[in-house]
């Protein structure tokens, strides 16, 4: 499979064509469904986010804790849909990738096609493997959310699928 | 009369709480094995195979199988000569259910429904219990995720619909989920009861083993007959496209009102855990 270095570059991005498996390490950063409400509530009232999201991944993922000696617990993708209402304004403010399960909306789509983004299929159910695939965590942002706070993470050769790509390819629509 | 301490509870929702969240049932991993070897994609294949693998690295680091170590669903039935002694009963399972999921690195999932705040030790844990003959207590846990919860149905048909109408209505519940439960899947049917039981029927489906038959032969029809149309929609591993859009499909059934046909459809993913004993 395709080695796939994050943070993604805007060529990096042109390159990946849905349906191809790819293997990503590099640096990314979690958030799933209170954190996204969250983070639109600091846009909404005007506020700097305690992060900045140009040029990041956000993987949708709720991590189990980390057992001794381990940098976390089981952490697989957690379905996508969720956050459909919010991905484009992250978009817009600069995300470029997007990792986890399951399709998404039209408008996620158009806005990753506008954006020049992708989204990234990770194996649903596949925990025990993707938490093994982290290899740093490091809390960033909504300590009260607890396992849906914002983490960064170091992952070495996590397994997906390039889902939907820059130019609108999906997945999920093939005949 | 047969006195069980309250204690003996708690330890074997414990015990039960970390054989399930670690492990597939032995019926579904040989159901994903078989599918992995009829999956013609290349992405199908990989998605049944890094489930396979899953697998064995939770097994071999102890870690749960999917983080998503669900709402903790306990189904117990309690022989009517059985005393017990101490805590409530509930009080003992929730006890063990906020042990296990601390001592195990259980993820925490349960939270307040209007401010989302979480409970912190993943109870209250959803409790059935059902008095039965004897003087034991039989106790199964089953850990739901809430990918595959979210995307259940109910549905109150009208008797007219009969046969059909309960095979469409299941077709149509696996159709609109799509790709978002982490398929393949595994269906659980309620049919008959009353708006509630029906709920509660087709979550004690997903209890079965995978590929098991109702013993009633009309009913078992239903099941391979909703199966074998599933699995024509296309849908595949993960949404990838293929062959398996679900790995079984069991019907539990009551009796019903003149009136009405209800059909719960509870959708469980490829994750099947499931972890029972005898007290």
């Amino acid at each position: 499979m395709k080695k796939v270095k994050l943070p993604l570059t805007d060529e990096e991005i042109q390159n990946l064509k849905a349906g191809e498996g790819v293997l990503l390490s590099g640096s990314i950063l979690t958030g799933r469904d209170c954190a996204h409400k969250r983070i639109c509530e600091y846009l909404d009232r005007g506020e700097k986010l305690p992060f900045d999201l140009g040029g990041e991944t956000i993987y949708y993922a709720g991590p189990c804790p980390a057992p001794e000696g381990k940098a976390c617990g089981s952490c697989g993708p957690t379905t996508s849909a969720r956050m459909d209402s919010f991905a484009p304004r992250l978009l817009d403010l600069g995300l470029k990738g997007m990792i986890g399960k399951g399709e998404r909306s039209d408008e996620v789509e158009r806005a990753i096609v506008r954006c020049h983004a992708v989204y990234f299929a990770a194996i649903g159910g596949a925990g025990a493997l993707y938490g093994n695939a982290i290899k740093k965590s490091e809390l960033i942002a909504f300590p009260d959310l607890l396992s849906e706070a914002v983490y960064r993470f170091e992952i070495e050769d996590f397994p997906c699928v390039v889902a939907i790509d820059c130019t609108g390819g999906n997945i999920y629509k093939k005949t | 009369m047969r006195n069980i301490s309250s204690d003996t509870i708690e330890n074997a929702v414990y015990r039960l709480a970390e054989e399930a969240c670690l492990h597939l049932i032995p019926s579904c991993r040989t159901a994903l094995e078989k599918a992995a070897k009829t999956e013609e994609s290349e992405s199908a294949r990989f998605a049944l195979d890094t489930l396979l693998q899953n697998e064995k690295t939770a097994g071999a680091e102890k870690m749960a199988v999917c983080q998503d170590t669900g709402y903790a669903v306990i189904l117990a039935k309690i022989g009517q000569d059985v005393h017990i002694e101490g805590k409530l009963f509930s009080d003992a399972v929730n006890d063990g259910v906020r042990r296990a999921y601390e001592d195990f690195y259980f993820r925490k999932s349960v939270c307040d429904p209007i401010t989302r705040a979480n409970t912190a030790d993943n109870t209250p844990a959803a409790v059935h219990t059902e008095i039965v003959e004897g003087d034991k207590i039989e106790l199964t846990f089953l850990p739901k995720g809430f990918g595959s919860e979210n995307m259940s149905r109910l549905y109150m048909l009208t008797p007219a619909k009969g046969v059909q109408g309960i095979i469409d209505a299941i077709v149509e519940t696996v159709r609109l989920a799509g790709s978002k439960p982490c398929p393949p899947i595994y269906v659980g049917v309620g049919i008959g009861g009353t708006f509630d039981t029906c709920a509660f029927l087709a979550k004690k489906a997903l209890t079965r083993e995978v590929g098991s038959r109702n013993p009633r032969a009309d009913v078992a029809k239903i099941e391979e007959a909703a199966l074998e149309k599933i699995n024509a929609l296309g849908i595949g591993p993960q949404g990838f496209g293929g062959k398996t859009t679900a790995i079984g499909v069991s019907c539990e059934l009551a009796p019903t009102h003149i009136a009405g046909l209800p059909v719960a459809v509870n959708i469980q993913c490829h994750c099947v855990r499931c972890a029972k004993s005898v007290i």
